[in-house]
């Protein structure tokens, strides 16, 4: 059992930095939605916010890692140009409609994922709409968990009693979640139907 | 802290002007990455200015570009309103129309609209 350095890099950038947001998101939400008055006591308000701190840093930390190594690490592999015969086929297929062989399917399968589900007609839809959003929509999350991060450090106690502001901090961080669980749930996928070898 | 926070406890009021800096940062950066996602599908000298490292192609440069819009927009906002209050709920509506912006125009069924050819 053993890695390759591509599916090392993939795992990093999927199974640790992006999960790791998407399982802290749970975390830094109840975080913020009990951090009131009403049910801390002075010293709990005190307390927390270097719990809030520190949580919403290492969040806004991963999901910037998340995408800076899915874009300039992981997705150059993704998008590897293969030789010439090959991509004619899948340019061809693309635009007459004849089928690429099974043989070179098989050749783009391994080393070329982009080019191997741009080459079927049933795989198409993963690069041309879920590749194509996930890439772009994921820079979304780390936009935004910047944001709740700096405001949760600016306010610091004070923003217990700000409730308007935790709200919105609150809907922020949602936004970023949503942002990142559809780059997430489609880096799945994709991987499933043609995984970076 | 004023008289009456000393009496609470409660820390005092901050100026909003330094987040309200960051979220319309943010929702300009948002926006940014939106319009050059939409744009490089027009293709030619757009996708060549974005494509500055072709491992990446021109993602490269969408990504790259509205970050840096985005740092450049907070360090500006930030030493315009950094004493300001007032400007919290302005913000808010700001980045979250931007966002919405953002999440639509980076959608391929949207942006694909403006395939060339």
């Amino acid at each position: 059992m053993e890695l390759t350095g591509r599916e090392f890099w993939t795992l990093i950038h999927g199974m640790v930095l992006g999960a790791a947001f998407l399982l802290g998101f749970g975390g830094g939400f109840a975080g913020l939605y009990s951090y009131t008055p009403e049910w801390l006591t002075r010293e709990g308000i005190r307390e927390r916010i270097l719990r809030l701190d520190v949580g919403t840093g290492l969040m806004a930390l991963a999901s910037w890692l998340t995408v800076i190594t899915g874009t300039w690490i992981v997705y150059p592999w993704y998008r590897a140009r293969p030789p010439a015969e090959l991509a004619d086929a899948v340019t061809n297929f693309q635009r007459t409609g004849q089928e690429v062989s099974p043989e070179q399917l098989s050749a783009l399968q391994n080393e070329y994922p982009r080019w191997y589900l741009l080459a079927q007609e049933k795989t198409a839809p993963w690069h041309e709409f879920g590749m194509e959003w996930k890439e772009h929509v994921a820079w979304i999350s780390p936009i935004l968990a910047t944001v709740v991060f700096f405001a949760v450090l600016y306010y610091g106690p004070r923003l217990a009693y700000e409730p308007r502001i935790r709200q919105t901090l609150m809907l922020i961080f949602v936004l970023s979640f949503i942002a990142a669980a559809i780059a997430g749930l489609f880096g799945a996928l994709i991987t499933k139907a043609a995984p970076i070898l | 802290m004023t008289t009456a926070d000393r009496a609470t406890g409660e820390p005092a009021r901050k100026p909003d002007g330094p987040v309200a800096a960051l979220m319309w940062a943010a929702g300009i950066g948002i926006l940014t990455l939106g319009i050059l996602t939409t744009i490089n599908e027009f293709g030619g000298a757009i996708s060549t200015f974005l494509n500055f490292y072709n491992p990446v192609g021109p993602l490269a440069g969408k990504t790259t570009y509205a970050v840096v819009v985005f740092v450049i927009a907070w360090v500006v906002l930030y030493n315009m309103w950094k004493n300001r209050d007032g400007l919290f709920g302005g913000a808010s509506r700001a980045l979250l129309v931007l966002t919405v912006l953002g999440f639509l125009m980076t959608l391929p069924v949207f942006f694909q609209l403006f395939a060339a050819g």
